[in-house]
This record gives structure tokens, C-alpha cells and sequence, in this order.
């Protein structure tokens, strides 16, 4: 007890005499936390947010998704397999050590030995066939097939110390690479081998309370402002928002859209937006049987194409955006926001109530049938909110629709095993480009190639997963861009999935500081600055 | 007293096994992890992979009897979101809630005998009775609002405390706590302060009734007619028999502040065990939720056998006999 007086009196001290953070320290109060600091553990939006603070990786991406070079400086193909990487010299990892290709051969060989791993990134390692290293700074993959994602792929993974971790001597392997041992998400937990070249070093991680982070003055790049940043998990909506008025925290992300308002009224706080790379959608389950549409003698009317227009017809996108997000959002044509790759600038949706009613009667449903929309309640912004508001346009062209509605992780299983005719659910392309919600929510549910791992509604269309494939094989940018245009076009043609809205991406922050929203929602430090 | 605490621990074991059986059935039922915790992105294989590592690909008897036969040797499974040993984990943060919890009984106590015996004494003044319906107001308002107008009023507009989170921490015996701090100590207050409303009112209510009843037995009488200062009298013979129902309460209820402080830990991001609670069925991390209502039932055995102790050693009369038992 005794040691413990000077501290307190130090503490009274510091309360008295300071009252507000010093201008170098930044404070950040987050929605969500992450579920560990080694960078290859979970492959979840909060751990990659504070991976990249401490971990860089060879390629980034900037606000709008686009690559940018980072610790590689230049990369290009030799040819369609083949992808080059030339690194940047003298960059340092916190501990001293020099960076060299060896941490980035000894990165993805550690991906897969992930111990305990919910979600690993071997996702984006298991394209690269072999790894060649000619000289410490350049680095030279081949791939079994073209392969134009590499360079994409290469933004989503942080980049170790084979140092520090005792891997100078491992080789690549597809099969498996050898080491006597790989670290443990433990030693990345505790700081042990939170070791990598970003602009801030890992100074203190108390689970469900705080991260602080210490600016890196080796860093090669533009050094941040901030002597000391700290992150602390805001989980609930209101607190946050309190949070960011009472001071006691300087920037939050995600604010509540019903507090949007009021922030951006006050003239001690700012708010920034932009469209995020998410899109919310309606599935529509195109199979035999359907298990919650009545009135239809047993057939699936959502198997009909005018039925699904119909569907498409009666939702009056603009409306939803205005009254239940606010604006912030933007009505949807397309599985991804218009402007970001692969996207095609020539999709239009329209709102038309008696052209539905038409299309229904057509299809031989005059006076409708009843259905039942799945939604999470707390998983999109207003998921529920904007399920009902689908609900009542339906039922406005004579479709009796109810919603049912659950909890996050209750929906998910429900919705996996199959139980909603149609379900609403969000995309967020973490890419940043249309190959993403094209290969995961409507390509047929090809096991070997990755196809449709959340097409829950057995859409299939050969023309699309053609194109699809044909894309994914072509190094060539601007005919990849072409094909994935083709391909969005091919689904909004068919009316295979009812995109809604792009969600709009927010961060609340107070007077005097600014940040450059990003679409793929990510919050950094480096990135906030004090206005000039 | 020893053939008490044999029967009682032999007791209290049995009911952690049957918890056990009904928490693991019941976070069994709501989901499937895997659909949480898993990237969108990945894959058929990708997914099998990791439900095959999480070991959620066998049947659920199976899963249990691994379980069980772990939990026997102190192993309570390792997180699937954090891959640390999930008894681990809800210890970590069994200090933060203990010292709120603790702290929230003081200010019921400090607040809600006095006030209580206030309103014993003079049941019609208007004293006495601010203080009833005060305590009325405390009972049904919710703890979720009641912590956000707190936060509102004396974060945002009076700008006085901290609005949320847990203060500076100053290890004790290798495990940090907040309340040696000043700074601590100010982000503790206004979630301490939520926390009580509830047990205060409960307090102010016993502390009333006991007063009433026990201010005209004779030996009160006898007291003040022997011209015993007032003072004396409220604070020895009044205070003394009031306080066999208050302890027994607040030692129950003591128990039910740490498990179920996860309203005023969510508004405070106060990083407590309830925190952690929600967080994990929210993420479905099965072993955690499992871990915490097994700490908890173990927490509410462990208290109630000390109340009943505690009982004794207040009353004489009361004797903790096994035989008869």
C-alpha cells in the first residue's frame, strides 16, 4: 500500500493539473474489438483494423480500395502466372531488424499453422504455387493457374518477423512448409512478437478495456501525428455516442444513424461518410420447394423471372433510404457501389406498384400468395426496420408479407440451414471489387473453385459462372473489369437477388480533427489528422 | 459446523453438474458458431476446415462428454474467438466487476441504512416518505435508462466524471484494480452508483421495516426510558437488530449484483465479466458462456455458505447443526 500513495498523488496531480489529453494523444472509441492481436488469427474486420496499425502488409489499399504500394514497391506479372514484387529497402521492423523477402516467405508459410484459428487467411495464400527469392528485395510467386487477384490478396494479410519468431531459415512449401515450431497467437497477445514495420508499436493490450499504441519514429513512411493512440471497445450505441460528447473519447466509429443528426449539429463534434463497400439485399430462394410461401399449391413462385421483377418493381428503394436510413445510403442496382471495380454503370432499378401487379397477374398469381421475410435485428444498420418497410410494399401489390425477425448469430444458423423463402442480408467485398459478391452470394455452389459459399437460394446460371471464371482468369485489368460488368449484368437481368442499398460508412469526431472516410470502414490512426 | 459444510459442499457439487448439463443443452440450442465466427469470403473447404478444428463436427453428447470429462481436471475449453482457455479469460475479468460490485454495496449501504432507519423512525414525515417513494423509483426505473441519464447528466452536460470505462489500474497482489487511483475511482462512481439503485431501495425497504418493528419492542422502550441518548439507541439497539435480514439480503443479493451486473457493465463499457458475457453470446463462443455460469453458480454456492455463517455468528440462536438438518 504503501508505494501506492506517490502514485496516487501523482495521479491527482496529473487530474488537476492536465483535465484534458495532451494535443499528441488520440483516443478512439470503438464498436466492436478485436478478438486477438496476432495478425493471422481471425480474419475479422476488428483484427485487421488493428493489424494494420502495428503489421504492414506488401500491398494496400487506399480510402477507395485502390491499390497502392506499401512494403512492396512496384509489382507486375512476367508472364500470366507469374507476379513479381519488388520490395522497399530499408524499411525496419519495431525490434531494429531490417525487412527483407524472408519475412514474407516465413509470413505465409506461418498462415496456415494458425493454432485454434476461427478464420483463417489461408483464404489468400493457397493461390501462390511457389515462392522464389533471387535476391533479399525482390520476390517472385507463381500460381498454378492466371490468377489476377494476387495483387488484391496480397493487401489482406500482415507481414511477421521471421527474426523474431525464429524462422530465418524457412523455406517455402506448398505442401507445408518445416519449422520446429510457430509462434502462438499468445506471444502476439502478450507483445512478445508484436513486432512489424507500421506506424505504431504495440504498448499495452487489456482485453474488453484498451490498446494503447506508441508512434514508430523509424517508420519509412509519413509519420503520424500521434505520440500515443488508444482504442477502447465502445460495444453499445449510446455510450459510444455519449463517449465522443462527454470527451472522453475524441473520434468513434460507427455512430448510431438516429444520433447522426445530433452530431452533426453540434459544434463540438464533426462526422464524416461515405459509401462503404456493403451492400444490404433481399435473397430470394429459387429451388423446387420453398419452406415459408403459402397460397401457391406447393410451386416456388420466386422460380418464375416475373415474379422476381415483380418483387423488384414493388420496392421503392428511395423511399427506404429517405425515411428509415436517413440518406445515408444510397439506393442500390447492383451488388457493389457503382464506381468501384468491376461494377457496371449502365444497371437501373426502377419503383413501379402497378407494373408489379401486372407482372404478378401474368405470372398467374392475381391475387398473390403469402410469404415471410427472414432478417437479423441487429447485425445492418435498421436491418428490421427496412425488412418491414420491404414487408409493406409487398403486401401494397398483394403479396401477404410477414417478417421474421432474430437475433444475429439465431439468423445466421437458420438462414444456413434454410428455413426463409426470402431473407435479407448484407455483402461487404472485401477486395473492393464486383468478383467478390458475384463469386460468394449468386455463382452456383461449386465446392473445388470456391463458388457460392453463401448462395443460399440455388440461383444458377452457366452464362454467369462462365463469365465469372473467364474473369478470374484474366490478369488484364481492363478486360477483367469488362467481363465483371458482363457478369452483374447477367444477375440484374435475371432479377436473382434484390439489392437494396449501399450502407454509408460514418465516424463521428471532435471539432479540429479530420479523416478521410474509407469504404472499406477501417479506422486509422495514421489517417486522422488535426485540421490545418 | 464440519458435517454442515461436508452435506453443503456434497450438495452444491451436485447442482454445478446438472448447471452444466443445462448450459451447455441450452447454448447448444440457439446457433451455430461457425456462422459467427467464420469470414463470409471463405470457403466450402475453408469452413470445414475450421469446424472440424473448433471439433464442433461431432454430435453434441460427444462434445459434452469431452467437456465434462475436462471440466473435472479445472479445464473448462479454450474460446473459440479468443483461443485462450476461457476459465482464463473470465477470471481476467473477474477483479473489475468484484471491485464495482463491492463498491456498488457500499453505496447501498452508506446510503440505504441511514436513509432506511430515517424513515422507520418517522414513517409520516415528509422525510420518511421522499424516501419511499424514492425507493419505489428506484426499484421499477430501468438501469439501462437510469445509466444513461446519468451519463448524460453528469458526462455530457456537467462534464464532471468520465463517461465510461475503466480508470487507471494499480496492480495489488499481481492484479490491477482501479480503486487506488483518483482516476480510477472517478470512472468508477457513476457505474457504481447505477449498479446500487436497485440494492439501495432494497436496503432503505429492510432497513425501514426492521426499524418499525424493532423501535417498539420493549427493550427499546426500557432503553429510552432508562434515558439512553437517541443516538445510542438508533445506533446499538436498533442498528444491531436490523441487521440480521439486511446481511442475509445483501449476502444473496451480492451475488446476484456480480452476475448480473451485465446491464450497467454494457452502458459503462465497464470491462467485467458481465461484458464479457454478452460478448460471447453474441459471438456464440460456447466454452466462455459455459465457463461464466459455472464461475457464477460456484460464486453464488461460495456466498451463500459464508451468509450462512455470518447468520450464526449475528444470531447465537441460530445454530448450523447437521445433525438435525
Amino acid at each position: 500500500m504503501k508505494q501506492q500513495l506517490p502514485v496516487l498523488a501523482g495521479v491527482l496531480a496529473a487530474i488537476f493539473l492536465a483535465g484534458h489529453a495532451s494535443a499528441a494523444d488520440l483516443r478512439i472509441g470503438t464498436a466492436s474489438e478485436p478478438s486477438s492481436l496476432d495478425p493471422h488469427y481471425h480474419n475479422l474486420t476488428p483484427n485487421n483494423t488493428v493489424r494494420r496499425h502495428i503489421f504492414e502488409s506488401l500491398v494496400d489499399q487506399d480510402a477507395k480500395q485502390r491499390l497502392i504500394p506499401a512494403l512492396a514497391e512496384s509489382w507486375r506479372t512476367l508472364d500470366d502466372k507469374t507476379w513479381e514484387f519488388k520490395l522497399r529497402k530499408g524499411v525496419k521492423f519495431h525490434d531494429g531488424t531490417e525487412f527483407t523477402a524472408q519475412d514474407f516467405v516465413y509470413t505465409v508459410c506461418r498462415i496456415p499453422n494458425v493454432a485454434n484459428s476461427p478464420s483463417s487467411f489461408t483464404l489468400y495464400t493457397k493461390g501462390i504455387d511457389t515462392i522464389e527469392v533471387p535476391d533479399p528485395y525482390t520476390i517472385i510467386i507463381k500460381t498454378a493457374s492466371p490468377y489476377p487477384l494476387l495483387p488484391v490478396e496480397m493487401t489482406t494479410f500482415g507481414i511477421i518477423s521471421a527474426k523474431a519468431a525464429g524462422g530465418e531459415a524457412v523455406k517455402f512449401d506448398k505442401a507445408g512448409c518445416k519449422a520446429d515450431s510457430w509462434p502462438s497467437t499468445q506471444a502476439f497477445n502478450d507483445g512478445t512478437l508484436t513486432i512489424g514495420t507500421g506506424p505504431f508499436k504495440l504498448v499495452e493490450y487489456r482485453k474488453g478495456e484498451r490498446i494503447v499504441l506508441a508512434r514508430n519514429d523509424n517508420y519509412w513512411g509519413t509519420k503520424p501525428e500521434w505520440d500515443k493512440v488508444t482504442f477502447r471497445p465502445i460495444t453499445s450505441e449510446g455510450p459510444r455516442v455519449a463517449a465522443l460528447l462527454a470527451g472522453d473519447v475524441d473520434m468513434v466509429d460507427e455512430p448510431p444513424l438516429q444520433d447522426l443528426e445530433r452530431l452533426r449539429k453540434d459544434p463540438k463534434v464533426s462526422v464524416v461518410e461515405t459509401m462503404s463497400n456493403r451492400v444490404v439485399y433481399l435473397a430470394l430462394d429459387q429451388a423446387e420447394k420453398t419452406p415459408t410461401i403459402k397460397g401457391t399449391d406447393g410451386k416456388n413462385p420466386l422460380r418464375d423471372i416475373r415474379v422476381r421483377q415483380a418483387l423488384s418493381l414493388a420496392i421503392d428503394r428511395a423511399a427506404i433510404v429517405k425515411r428509415i436510413m436517413n440518406n445515408t445510403a444510397e439506393p442500390a442496382a447492383q451488388l457493389l457501389a457503382p464506381g468501384l471495380f468491376g461494377t457496371n454503370p449502365d444497371l437501373k432499378v426502377a419503383y413501379d406498384a402497378e407494373r408489379a401487379k401486372k407482372l404478378l397477374a401474368d405470372a398467374g398469381y392475381p391475387n398473390g400468395f403469402e410469404l415471410t421475410i427472414g432478417t437479423p435485428n441487429d447485425r445492418y444498420i435498421n436491418d428490421e426496420k427496412i425488412a418491414q418497410a420491404a414487408a409493406q410494399m409487398f403486401s401494397r401489390i398483394g403479396i401477404k408479407t410477414q417478417v421474421d425477425a432474430a437475433t444475429v448469430n439465431v439468423f445466421f444458423s437458420r438462414r444456413n440451414k434454410g428455413e426463409f423463402s426470402v431473407f435479407l442480408a448484407g455483402w461487404s467485398a472485401a477486395t473492393g471489387e464486383a468478383s467478390s459478391p458475384l463469386k460468394s452470394l449468386v455463382a452456383t455452389r461449386i465446392k473445388e473453385k470456391g463458388f457460392g459459399p453463401t448462395n443460399y437460394t440455388g440461383y444458377s446460371n452457366p452464362k454467369l459462372d462462365d463469365l465469372l471464371t473467364q474473369a478470374l482468369a484474366t490478369v488484364d485489368d481492363t478486360a477483367r473489369e469488362k467481363l465483371l460488368a458482363e457478369a452483374m449484368k447477367v444477375v440484374s437481368d435475371d432479377v436473382a437477388i434484390l439489392p437494396l442499398h449501399y450502407e454509408a460508412a460514418s465516424w463521428g469526431m471532435r471539432k479540429g480533427l479530420t479523416y478521410e472516410p474509407r469504404a472499406d470502414q477501417y479506422t486509422l490512426a495514421a489517417a486522422v489528422r488535426t485540421a490545418k | 459446523m464440519l458435517v454442515f459444510l461436508i452435506r453443503r459442499i456434497a450438495q452444491s457439487a451436485i447442482v454445478v453438474a446438472i448447471m452444466s448439463v443445462l448450459v451447455f443443452a441450452g447454448i447448444f440450442a440457439i446457433g451455430n458458431p461457425i456462422d459467427v465466427l467464420i469470414s463470409p469470403e471463405a470457403d466450402e473447404i475453408e469452413r470445414t476446415a475450421a469446424i472440424a478444428r473448433l471439433g464442433l463436427d461431432r454430435p453434441m453428447y460427444e462434445q459434452f462428454l469431452s467437456f465434462a470429462g475436462n471440466a473435472i481436471s479445472g479445464d473448462l475449453g479454450t474460446s473459440f474467438v479468443h483461443g485462450t482457455p476461457a476459465v482464463r479469460l473470465v477470471l481476467e475479468r473477474f477483479p473489475a466487476t468484484l471491485e464495482l460490485a463491492l463498491f456498488a454495496m457500499l453505496i447501498a449501504v452508506l446510503f440505504g441504512i441511514p436513509l432506511g432507519i430515517w424513515a422507520g423512525l418517522r414513517p409520516g414525515s415528509a422525510a420518511g416518505r421522499t424516501i419511499m417513494a424514492g425507493s419505489i423509483l428506484g426499484f421499477s426505473l430501468p438501469t439501462f435508462w437510469v445509466g444513461m441519464l446519468l451519463i448524460m447528466t453528469f458526462a455530457v452536460w456537467l462534464g464532471w466524471l468520465p463517461a465510461s470505462g475503466r480508470g487507471q489500474t494499480v496492480d495489488l497482489f499481481g492484479i490491477p484494480f482501479s480503486f487506488l487511483t483518483a482516476d480510477g475511482l472517478k470512472h468508477m462512481i457513476l457505474p457504481a452508483m447505477n449498479l446500487a439503485l436497485f440494492k439501495k431501495s432494497l436496503v432503505i425497504r429492510l432497513a425501514r421495516a426492521g426499524t418499525r418493528e424493532v423501535a417498539l419492542q420493549d427493550y427499546v422502550r426500557f432503553a429510552r426510558a432508562k434515558g439512553l441518548s437517541p443516538v445510542r439507541i438508533v445506533g446499538v439497539h436498533i442498528l444491531k437488530n436490523i441487521m440480521i435480514p439486511v446481511v442475509t439480503v445483501l449476502g444473496l443479493e451480492f451475488g446476484s449484483v456480480i452476475a448480473f451486473s451485465v446491464v450497467t457493465e454494457s452502458v459503462f463499457s465497464w470491462p467485467g465479466m458481465g461484458k464479457l458475457l454478452i460478448d460471447s453470446i453474441l459471438l456464440l463462443d460456447r466454452p466462455v458462456v459455459v465457463a461464466y455460469l459455472l464461475v457464477t453458480v460456484l460464486l453464488f454456492i461460495i456466498i451463500n455458505l459464508v451468509v450462512d455463517v455470518l447468520y450464526s455468528l449475528l444470531d447465537p440462536r441460530i445454530r448450523l447443526g447437521g445433525a438435525k438438518a
